[in-house]
């Protein structure tokens, strides 16, 4: 049974329309991640859910109940915030006690709760220190356990590891994920961070311009993109223009291509997704295309290629490297192409997935 | 060359403030044949002046609560109203503040006459006249009106410096509004309310103005005394004797700001 249903829900601010048609059923125990770019609505549904935020038009049901219009400190859900959002004239231990004071709880339960949470972030014997004397990432600590000791059905996490560095909010991805399986907590977790997205989450909804572009698990966003925004914003990847000739061939730039992909008609124009390490690099004549390199970048892991092949710039990773000039050829194996119907126009980008799944639909 | 740069300000700090100060402690510490002696600071002590400075105190005091029982409430609309609406009203208030301080305070003295403007339309309808005029609420509502500018401000400063995050994470710990009020907004601001106390009171303090021309001669307070000494008894001696005393007061509530107010954010605009 679903924990919260989110029905329909519709937000403008000033007639521009930041949430539409927006529709997700979370699960108990689950670590959901609205993804997407700024602007994409991804917190606004956030702020629907914690209370601070009055949907348009559509309900919040919780448990079945619904809690659209009540206030956030009526709620049993608790929010991490973006800036911490620490009180400032309080100490630690203060910060942490401040919901579960409200609740009335005795102070040698206070007491227990404070250990037991600065225990759980890795922050112990910190309670007399304060606000000031901490780092960003123990302040976002702090946040996440001043939340947690209140029990919430669920935790909201807006952005929290953004204003981090890299080591520490790769740190703080893997205790995220340790926290969740030890509380037992739903989490809903926002951020524009498509890796940090992929590391954590249970499931992932994709959103641009107030829509859903896709739910699924990190591997089906990954690899099964159902539009070109999804493909795109998710990695790296190469988005070509396509005509599917029959179940399981594609032409791209003049050449067939086998692919795994059936059921959009004949002679129809597609877009084709191939990611950049996907693509085979052999000898020229080896492979499907003929090409050449026209630059090359060592990022690290491996060597990042542009290679120009049938008048198409091709993005590809290996770990061999093939130096600016040299000619190759390229291939791809059928599991590696995605065939994604092409949006009817500019705004369709902005296509829902109720429409999305619509089409395919229609055409199966 | 950094040195000739704040020449001027140094000369201004020395005749503006030190060598005043250094004058008024000469006059303080000595009897008017030019001896040395603590009886100009030991006057306070007797029964008139006692009687003064106590009404001061008590007179500040009110004019500093109400001014705070105004602002603060003021303070938490204004940081919770569009900012063109804020704009306007900060501007409201800061409005009285571009006339004459005098001018202002006389205003008050003809609204307020036994045949002034207010009673004349209260007798219009048919309603009792006022008779505040030259008591000690007249000289009261003369502070309130002078300087709560200077307690809405710093006030409002700290109010809306706050973090809308931080309020909204205690609602969403379970705060209602009165405790985010409690908890929250009022130890936040204390800065701005420390300074708005300060700017309040220690003006009330030394008050003598607003005590001449709406108290009419019967609200006495320390400030019209040491006037008087300076003027009417030619007694320069015990006016700085007194003065001394207020400057205590006065360096007290510096203190009191610079405990509360480590960051200056309290300071005014």
């Amino acid at each position: 049974m679903a924990l919260i249903e989110l029905v329909d829900l519709r937000k403008s601010y000033d007639g521009e329309v930041v949430l539409d048609e927006f529709s997700l059923s979370i699960r108990e125990n689950e670590f959901i991640t609205l993804l997407g770019p700024s602007g994409c609505g991804k917190t606004t549904t956030l702020r629907i859910l914690g209370g601070f935020t009055v949907p348009d038009s559509g309900k919040v049901l919780f448990q079945g109940e619904d809690i659209t219009n009540l206030a956030p400190n009526k709620r049993n859900i608790n929010t991490v915030f973006q800036k911490y959002a620490l009180f400032p004239h309080m100490n630690i231990a203060e910060n942490i006690a401040f919901g579960l004071k409200i609740s009335g709880k005795s102070q040698s339960y206070i007491n227990d709760k404070i250990k037991y949470a600065l225990a759980l972030v890795n922050l112990k014997g910190y309670e007399q220190r304060s606000i000031d004397s901490l780092s960003g990432g123990q302040q976002q600590r702090i946040a996440i356990a001043r939340a947690i000791v209140n029990e919430p059905k669920v935790l909201l996490l807006d952005e929290p590891l953004g204003a981090l560095d890299l080591k520490l909010r790769q740190e703080m991805q893997y205790e995220l994920m340790r926290l969740k399986n030890e509380l037992g907590i739903t989490f809903l977790y926002v951020t524009h961070d498509q890796e940090e997205a992929l590391t954590m989450s249970d499931k992932v909804v994709v959103m641009n311009r107030g829509y859903i572009q896709q739910v699924g698990t990190p591997e089906q966003i990954y690899n099964e993109p159902e539009n070109a925004f999804v493909a795109d914003f998710i990695g790296d990847s190469n988005i070509a223009d396509g005509i599917m000739l029959e179940d399981y061939y594609v032409e791209i730039c003049g050449r067939v291509f086998k692919c795994i992909d059936a059921g959009f008609g004949k002679n129809r124009p597609v877009d084709v997704v191939i990611r950049p390490e996907d693509i085979v690099i052999g000898r020229p004549g080896e492979g499907i295309l003929d090409g050449v390199v026209t630059s090359t970048v060592f990022i690290g892991m491996h060597y990042e290629m542009c290679i120009e092949a049938g008048g198409f710039e091709w993005v590809a990773q290996n770990t061999v490297r093939h130096p600016e000039g040299e000619h190759v050829s390229i291939s791809v194996i059928p599991d590696n192409i995605q065939i994604m119907n092409k949006p009817q126009s500019e705004d369709e980008e902005a296509i829902s997935l109720e429409e999305v799944l619509g089409e395919e639909g229609e055409q199966g | 060359m950094k040195k000739l740069y704040s020449a001027p300000f140094i000369a201004f700090i020395l005749i503006g403030t030190i060598i005043p100060t250094c004058v008024v402690a000469y006059y303080g510490f000595t009897s008017r044949d030019g001896g040395f002696t603590f009886d100009n600071i030991a006057a306070i002590a007797t029964a008139e002046h006692a009687k003064a400075l106590c009404l001061s105190l008590l007179l500040s005091f009110a004019a500093t609560l109400i001014c705070f029982m105004i602002a603060f409430p003021l303070g938490v609309i204004l940081r919770n109203s569009k900012l063109g609406q804020k704009r306007f009203i900060i501007f409201l208030f800061i409005l009285p503040m571009w006339m004459n301080f005098v001018l202002r305070t006389m205003a008050w003295q003809v609204l307020l006459e036994k045949h002034g403007v207010i009673n004349m339309m209260l007798e219009s309808i048919g309603l009792p006249g006022l008779s505040i005029i030259n008591t000690p609420a007249a000289v009261i509502l003369g502070m309130v009106y002078d300087y709560l500018p200077f307690m809405v401000l710093p006030i409002y400063n700290s109010l809306s410096r706050i973090d809308e995050s931080v309020i909204e994470a205690a609602y969403d710990l379970g705060a209602d509004k009165s405790l985010v009020l409690r908890k929250i907004m009022l130890p936040l601001s204390v800065p701005g309310i420390v300074s708005g106390i300060t700017m309040v009171f220690v003006p009330s303090l030394t008050t003598f103005a607003i005590s001449n021309m709406l108290g009419g001669g019967k609200v006495n307070l320390i400030g019209n005394i040491i006037e008087q000494e300076f003027t009417t008894s030619s007694n320069w001696n015990l006016g700085s004797g007194l003065s001394l005393i207020m400057m205590v007061f006065i360096v007290l509530s510096m203190a009191l700001i610079s405990r509360f107010d480590k960051n200056g954010e309290g300071n005014l605009l």
